[in-house]
């Protein structure tokens, strides 16, 4: 987190990127929680309805069950363990990442592309931006202006880590 | 800058900061708490009404059991093939052997095409094509190629070809027909088969003709050979749990069961390509026109035979079996007391003499029901088949759900507790998921209905048609009975021909339950479905 050392908000701009940290977090850690807690839960249909530009590849995992199986793990416990990453502010960047690849997931299987109709109703219109692009970049954004180390459990880490040569930026 | 650095470097500030969003997470946990209980309080609520009913939450036991790879053991059954036009290939399909002509469509989809693997992962039934009949030519050469060629589980074969399906049915290496011929021959071929001890596969229906109904149920009862009418909606996992909800009075005292036929192809329409190679010399006409009236020589009645009445039964006996059939096996419906129909030739002007829309009343009095067949070979809009309840309606696609009604009685003090609401599923079964449970999720629900989930047993998707096939292979080694035997098929064919009787004649048919007539409603009885086919016959009734 070397990198790190010259960052400098207001409290204005440190507010509002844990809050927004905060709001994915939480989106992440309850779509996680629903799925684990309802046992059985699948990404078969969705995948199934995959359309767009990969489409062959998400059918194809659905198709089969031990890729599925291993696409249904990752994708729960990816949700969960990124949403309470995220929220607590502990390994946010690494976290910041990995919801990027599974949002990145999602828009690829379901790109938002004219003339495509998927089975699961959207609530709004889209054209090549949707939801999920624009989380995947508020993500890089919070990639790029962490605030963990400032305010969140990374701050621990932070602190064994330079408390030899204190930072500013822990005042 | 903190001044408290004994302890490990932190001060209290930075332990705030540390942990100042940890609350977030204990309020999520809090609020999906909440609306969990919020959840399993209505699941609570819907599984009482299963309580109540004593419907097992589970999936029902299906009737035939389904093992990828497996082989069935016991005596080797030796087949024979009558007829390999559209069905006879999909039936020997299902039963483990496929047409070149499929596999190699199947392989230019890629070697990972689903359908080509389940094929191959198809049940070894352990059965033998000793024997093939067609009287095209070319068809019967493409039997032999593929009951020899074409095996799942690579079995080679050598299977001979009969001109004369009587010699077949005769042979004494067969066990057993399958027969897939135009509707007129079903009846004669199963007659001489059962005679000879065969045991008898036949499509639906199983009859052309009143008199050769009765002359079939009475030679099948007589001989005992395994009949199966090939009705493989006889295997659909959802009409099980149907028939429990039903039996259990969820539904209350039933007034009225709706079904549905709805096409809009040529092909839909019967007007199926006429093959190149047909000609007097590669056909054997005679044979195929059997007891019809006899008429030169004609392609569009050879290919597209379920256009005329001489050869075929008309949306009633093609079609609207296959619903009778399904709510037969869910309701018990039986023969009904009286049939009325009208229909006529709409859309399809193409010559033939079968209507392409058809309306049928079937009457319960004894039940206090009515079941209705609406169809179109001219639209495709989707109409759910549906049994009408006092108390709930059940939907039946290839999932299930069950909707309380508005003004029933017997669920008026739960609306009113909120415990269920009127606008909502009590339940909805799903083929494939483990549950029967109402809160399957929309889009659960949406990829079930759109196909993308299919039939399944013990969660291994499966062709029912395979199932049906076993069932009967299973029911010849003495394993079980046939689901569509004899007796169903029979209260099928009479309720289709009392629909065609009414229809052709302008009347209201009734069946006598004593005599085993059909008459009308003066009591004159109807031996036969009148053979006169005026084209405006639709517009008659």
């Amino acid at each position: 987190m070397q990198s790190l050392k010259n960052v400098n908000y207001t409290n204005g701009q440190l507010s509002m990127l844990v809050m927004l940290r905060v709001l994915i977090g939480w989106h992440f850690l309850f779509e996680g929680l629903t799925k684990v807690s309802k046992s059985g839960w699948t990404s078969a249909g969705y995948l199934l309805d995959s359309k767009g530009w990969f489409s062959g590849i998400f059918i194809w995992m659905a198709e089969s069950p031990g890729i599925l199986k291993f696409i249904d793990f990752m994708n729960v416990w990816g949700l969960f363990f990124i949403g309470l990453a995220l929220m607590i502010g502990l390994f946010s960047r690494l976290a910041a990442i990995g919801g990027m690849a599974l949002l990145a997931m999602y828009y690829l299987s379901h790109p938002p592309l004219a003339g495509l109709e998927y089975g699961a109703p959207g609530e709004g219109t889209y054209l090549l931006v949707n939801k999920n692009l624009i989380e995947l970049f508020a993500l890089a954004v919070l990639f790029v202006f962490p605030t963990s180390q400032i305010i969140g459990v990374d701050r621990f880490l932070y602190i064994s880590k330079y408390k030899r040569n204190p930072d500013p930026q822990l005042a | 800058m903190s001044e408290n650095k004994n302890n490990g470097g932190m001060s209290r500030r930075d332990i705030l900061k540390g942990l100042a969003t940890v609350p977030a997470v204990g309020g999520l946990f809090y609020g999906a708490y909440v609306s969990g209980k919020k959840y399993d309080a209505t699941r609570e609520a819907r599984q009482s009404i299963l309580k109540e009913f004593n419907i097992d939450a589970g999936v029902s036991t299906p009737r035939m059991t389904y093992t990828p790879g497996a082989k069935s053991t016991g005596q080797k059954i030796r087949l024979g093939v009558i007829g390999f036009g559209i069905r006879g290939p999909q039936l020997v399909q299902a039963s483990g052997f496929a047409t070149r002509r499929w596999l190699e469509n199947m392989e230019k989809m890629g070697p990972d095409n689903d359908r080509l693997k389940a094929f191959y992962e198809q049940e070894d039934l352990n059965i033998e094509y000793t024997a093939v009949c067609d009287i095209f030519t070319v068809k019967a050469e493409e039997a032999k190629d593929t009951v020899d060629n074409g095996s799942a589980h690579g079995k080679k074969g050598n299977a001979k070809v009969y001109k004369n399906w009587e010699d077949l049915v005769n042979a004494p290496d067969v066990d057993a027909v399958i027969i897939a011929t135009p509707d007129h021959w079903h009846a004669p071929m199963s007659i001489v088969a059962a005679k000879a001890g065969k045991h008898v596969f036949v499509e639906k229906p199983m009859t052309h003709k009143i008199q050769e109904t009765h002359e079939l149920f009475r030679v099948i009862q007589e001989t005992g050979v395994v009949f199966q009418v090939g009705h493989q909606h006889r295997q659909t996992d959802s009409y099980f749990k149907a028939k429990e909800i039903i039996d259990k009075g969820v539904l209350g005292p039933i007034s009225m069961v709706l079904t549905h036929t709805n096409r809009n192809s040529p092909n839909g329409a019967w007007v199926y390509p006429i093959h190149e190679q047909a000609s007097p010399e590669t056909i054997d006409w005679d044979m195929f026109l059997g007891n019809a009236p006899k008429v030169p020589f004609n392609k569009d009645h050879f290919f597209r035979w379920r256009k005329y009445w001489a050869y075929g039964t008309g949306l009633n006996g093609d079609l609207m079996t296959h619903e009778f059939d399904a709510f037969n096996q869910i309701l018990g419906m039986g023969i009904p007391k009286s049939a009325v129909c009208s229909g006529g030739v709409y859309f399809f002007k193409d010559g033939r003499e079968v209507p392409d829309v058809m309306n049928v009343a079937l009457e319960y009095p004894d039940k206090n029901y009515t079941f209705i067949y609406s169809a179109t070979q001219a639209n495709e809009y989707s109409r759910t088949n549906l049994i009408l309840g006092h108390d709930a309606s059940m939907e039946i696609t290839r999932e299930l759900i069950v909707k309380p009604d508005r003004r029933s009685t017997r669920f008026a003090e739960k609306f009113e507790k909120g415990i269920i609401k009127p606008d909502e599923p009590l339940f909805s079964y799903v083929p494939g998921s483990t549950n029967l449970d109402a809160v399957t999720t929309a889009t659960e629900r949406y990829f079930a209905a759109k196909g993308l989930l299919y039939t399944y047993r013990d969660g291994v998707r499966v062709d029912s048609g395979h199932l049906h096939i076993k069932e009967w292979l299973e029911a010849i080694r003495g394993n079980g009975k046939t689901s569509c035997d004899i007796v169903a098929g029979y209260e099928e064919a009479i309720a289709a021909h009392m629909a065609t009787v009414a229809h052709k004649m302008g009347i209201k048919a009734f069946w006598n339950d004593e005599t085993k007539e059909i008459h009308d409603q003066n009591g004159n009885v109807i031996h036969e479905i009148p053979t006169d086919s005026p084209a405006d016959v639709g517009v008659i009734a």
